[in-house]
């Protein structure tokens, strides 16, 4: 399949996804769609860093929290339209992304994952000492009375934003894989020395990859002021970002950009399913559970399982 | 007017904590030729190759190659100016097949050097050229894990050709090889040189470095010792007593 019969297939199934949830017409399938495809974009943008170039970024409640309080911040000072503050957001995640990069230079495997780790908990520091954005106490959002699109809840309207953004990242993410650039990755991920002797600007492909991943996840973070409607800082750098961020990806598969949706469709309905029937405390254990368990049992999660490999041979 | 060399080496000194590996190397190679680089195992001569080639920073000295001087510049950089070096302990790309792993040079050197000459197909089949040179033609599509040592030799050796290099250093290329795949992998740079690939050979198969060598270079503890013509060099008595010595 090419790139564009991809994103055709990739806008079809988006239809299908909205059809199907109007179908059922119930508020609750939007709202927890809407968290379900925001953590299929996450684990995406996670997976453009982590699975293609090895780098594991445990920091990705602060890109993704950053996106969100970009929208904060303008929300206060403007009366942009969502559409527009996302990648707003996503230019804040990206700048951030690219300064990490740059700042871990020198850093591999689980120093860079510490590094990241750091960043997370100096930016929760400074937003909690924010006092514009609400500090500890958090930030109301008002949403507008009405969407955009007649005829709409605003959650449908949020829901209909996500699964946008899904679709261009997913496209984004396969594109980059089929391409030179995903070889590039590849080599890093397997031998920097190797990649290096080879021609590959390993550097450059890092930061593009770190600001790349960076900027989609602050995307992701930047509609979610207006599905929560306040917003404080436990809830924007929530542990379950980090967490979800590495074990959806790595539960699916990293090989390919398949990996981290299915990862994300299995482990975001689960937890949806938890939160209701059980307990939205149990959770993060269940996650973290599968994955220990996956990395023990099946370190190429389910794609490795059912024996897909990654980059087409040949 | 004297034309520069295609290499020059000067005054290269790397040292590791206190330890000296390489002290004021000096080195010239011209264009076109076959130099043979010998020494025995830890003499510094796969830290002579990291420092030319921007594996390794050194401390002091510099190197300059084809007009450019490559103090400062990455390894990448060097690597599209055409220095290519293939690794003694093989460093493959172990989730990329062995076509790909190849094709990854074609990529980011050949088609960086002058914009994108090559396309899909072209690259798709000097890939499969490349791997027929050194004999793994027939495992394009196998990882890296499915090959022995000395089949990883020989890929080492296909993805450092496949930067189309104007300096290819192979760095025991050959080891655990046998008589006739030797004989094999001598011919193809043999062929390359004659292409007017420039090629340094380092090795420890003396048949090998006294038939492919125009001029031998010696190097013992981090030292230049011998410098020459082949069958001189052997007979240096500082030479003997090296190897002699070990
Ligand atoms: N990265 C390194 N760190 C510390 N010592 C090293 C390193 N690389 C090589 N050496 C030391 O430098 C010396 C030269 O090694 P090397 O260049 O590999 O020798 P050769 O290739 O001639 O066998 C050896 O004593 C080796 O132990
Ligand atoms: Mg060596």
């Amino acid at each position: 399949m090419n790139g564009t019969k991809f994103v055709l297939a990739l806008l079809i199934a988006a239809a299908a996804t909205f059809g199907a949830a109007r179908l059922i017409d119930n508020a609750y399938v939007f709202f927890a769609g809407y968290v379900v495809l925001q953590y299929i974009a996450l684990a995406t943008a996670w997976n453009i860093l982590g699975g293609y170039t090895g780098y594991v970024n445990f920091g990705t409640a602060a890109f993704f929290a950053l996106g969100a309080y970009t929208t904060v911040v303008l929300h206060k000072l403007t009366s942009l339209p969502l559409p527009l503050m996302m990648p707003i957001g996503g230019i804040v995640s990206g700048i951030v992304g690219l300064g990490t990069g740059y700042l871990t230079l020198r850093l591999r495997g689980a120093f860079f994952s510490i590094a990241t780790l750091a960043l997370a908990v100096v930016v929760q520091t400074l937003i909690t000492n924010w006092d514009f954005v609400g500090g500890s106490r958090g930030a109301y959002i008002i949403r507008p009375p009405q969407t955009p699109l007649l005829g709409i809840d605003y959650i449908q309207y949020l829901f209909l934003l996500m699964l946008g953004l899904v679709v261009i990242v997913l496209a984004t993410a396969r594109a980059i894989e089929g391409s030179r650039l995903g070889y590039g990755f590849a080599t890093i991920r397997d031998d920097e020395v190797a990649a290096e002797a080879s021609g590959v600007p390993t550097l450059r492909l890092k930061l593009l990859a770190t600001t790349l991943s960076g900027a989609f996840m602050g995307m992701v973070g930047a509609p979610l002021p207006y599905y929560v409607t306040y917003l404080d800082p436990t809830s924007g750098f929530s542990l379950a970002y980090a967490v979800n961020g590495v074990a959806m990806p790595l539960v699916g598969g990293t090989s390919s950009w398949l990996g981290p949706v299915i990862g994300a469709i299995l482990l975001g309905t689960l937890q949806q399913v938890v939160t209701v029937t059980i307990s939205s405390a149990v959770n993060l254990l269940i996650v973290g559970l599968m994955l220990v368990g996956f990395v023990i049992v099946a370190p190429n999660g389910i794609l490795g399982l059912v024996g897909v490999r990654g980059r087409r041979a040949g | 007017m004297t034309e520069e060399a295609l290499l020059t080496v000067s005054g290269l000194s790397k040292r590791f904590g206190g330890f000296v590996a390489l002290e004021s190397i000096g080195l010239t190679v011209n264009d076109g030729a076959r130099v043979g680089l010998i020494g025995p195992n830890g003499s510094g001569k796969s830290t002579l190759v990291n420092c030319m080639c921007g594996t390794l920073r050194h401390e002091m000295g510099s190197v300059r190659f084809a007009g450019h001087t490559l103090d400062g510049l990455s390894a990448h950089e060097r690597t599209r100016l055409g220095l290519a070096r293939s690794f003694q302990l093989p460093r493959p790309f172990n989730t990329l097949s062995l076509a790909d792993n190849v094709r990854i040079p074609l990529l980011y050197t050949v088609n960086a050097r002058h914009g994108r000459t090559l396309g899909a197909r072209a690259i798709g089949e000097r890939c499969a050229e490349l791997l027929h040179m050194v004999g793994l033609a027939d495992k394009a599509g196998r990882l890296p894990r499915d090959l022995t040592q000395i089949e990883m030799r020989k890929l080492e050796l296909a993805r450092a050709m496949a930067t189309a290099p104007r300096l290819l250093i192979a760095d025991e290329a050959m080891a655990g090889l046998s008589h006739g795949e030797v004989d094999d992998i001598l011919a193809l740079l043999i062929r390359l040189n004659e292409q007017g690939v420039t090629v340094i050979l380092i090795e420890h198969i003396m048949r090998a470095v006294m038939h492919f060598s125009q001029r031998l270079v010696v190097l013992v503890a981090g030292r230049k010792i011998a410098d020459g013509d082949p069958a001189d060099v052997v007979r240096d008595p500082d030479v003997v007593r090296a190897y002699l010595g070990e």
